[in-house]
């Protein structure tokens, strides 16, 4: 049944329009979370304000858990989705660029297009930014192509490198953002800041 | 902590639950998950190649690019999918009251020194979005949701090499 558009439910139209109305549900749920001020969310990195941790591990923990229940009832086949591929030097070297990048400019990303969207001028910066980085990588394409195309590992999952089932890595996944949690709320205490 | 203002945006765990819900819409319309940098990516060779056409017509990477990614640039899901994150956020800001245009920093720095770091973290953003194959959202968030290794180990390297710099960096922030 589902991926909708791979079973041609969807014409390719549709299947934009469900982007951009996916897009806004994203952009909605970012913003109302305070994803649009960038001293909340690097408030994470300090400790006075873990909201990235908390919104972040639960969606993914609700995701994964979607795709598995959606997968168990027989509506999305997971042999169909995308999973994306594992290059382990450029997985490693990239994010920790982003990470220097996020700690830096306050945004990622997403959140730089949603605090954008009301009205914040860092993060008009922060995007002019992403343009000028993505320029200089596909410009000096050849300087890092044998790193971005280094230790290419296949579409492996967690699961399968564990060699245990899904349900059990993922229950595993909860049981670590549980105690994540519980630190977060801890630090938040200990820490405490006044709203952004 | 508990001000009135505290108070306007949701329960983080709330926001988690739809977060995921909207990613799971993802992939049951499309058979992916959500993305940010792809559609910086995506607009950035349009522009590139309506400016410079000659020159990306002779560049390895614009071509393979092309051949990659038919119909043209922006006709792709992920650039509709971040024109809605303009629209749901503008939306979100317009019922709480947040829409303004201001820069937002620590009172120990100026607007002019914020602007500037914005600027450096979202080159550096931007580039090691394109090296890992993805951000926060399309390699982080949707690898872990389908259990990516790599979405894993960006994931780690994202937050633990901000956590590590976090110290250098804390004027900007505190």
């Amino acid at each position: 049944m589902g991926p909708l558009i791979i079973f041609d439910h969807i014409s390719p139209f549709t299947n934009l329009l469900l982007a951009f109305i996916v897009g806004i549900g994203f952009g909605f749920v970012l913003e109302s979370s305070g994803f649009s001020s960038s001293r909340k969310l690097a408030g994470m990195f300090y400790g006075y304000d873990a909201t990235v941790l908390k919104v972040f591990f639960t969606a993914a923990i609700v995701g994964m858990l979607g795709i598995l229940f959606l997968s168990l009832f027989g509506w999305l086949d997971l042999s169909l989705i995308y999973i994306n591929p594992t290059f382990m030097s450029s997985a490693i070297v990239g994010g920790a660029i982003m990470g220097a990048g996020f700690i830096i400019g306050g945004f990622c990303p997403g959140t730089a297009f949603c605090a954008l969207s009301i009205g914040k001028l860092d993060a008009l910066a922060f995007v002019g930014g992403l343009v000028i980085g993505v320029l200089i990588f596909t410009e000096g394409f050849q300087l890092w192509e044998e790193l971005y195309k280094a230790n290419n590992m296949g579409i492996p999952t967690m699961n399968e490198v564990l060699n245990i089932p899904r349900g059990l890595f993922a229950l595993g996944l909860i049981i670590v953002a549980l105690a994540m949690f519980w630190v977060a709320e801890w630090a938040e205490k200990k820490f405490p800041r006044e709203e952004y | 902590m508990s001000t009135d203002k505290s108070r306007k945006y949701w329960n983080p765990y709330v926001g988690g639950i739809f977060l995921g819900l909207v990613l799971v819409a993802a992939f049951f319309f499309s058979g992916r998950g959500l993305g940010a940098s792809g559609a910086v990516k995506s607009v950035t060779v349009a522009a590139v190649e309506t400016v410079a056409p000659e020159y990306a017509e002779n560049s390895a990477f614009y071509q393979n690019y092309n051949a990659s990614h038919k119909g043209g640039p922006l006709n792709n899901w992920l650039v509709l999918e971040m024109l809605g994150v303009l629209v749901g956020g503008f939306i979100s800001g317009a019922l709480s009251g947040r829409l303004k245009f201001k820069v937002e920093h620590s009172p120990k720095i100026t607007s002019r020194r914020r602007i500037i770091f914005a600027v450096i973290g979202g080159i550096l953003f931007g580039f090691g979005s394109q090296m890992g194959r993805g951000c926060t959202s399309g390699s982080a968030l949707t690898g872990m949701a389908v259990m990516s290794v790599g979405g894993f180990v960006t994931m780690a390297f994202i937050f633990g090499t901000a956590f590590g710099l976090a110290y250098f960096f804390r004027k900007l922030w505190i």
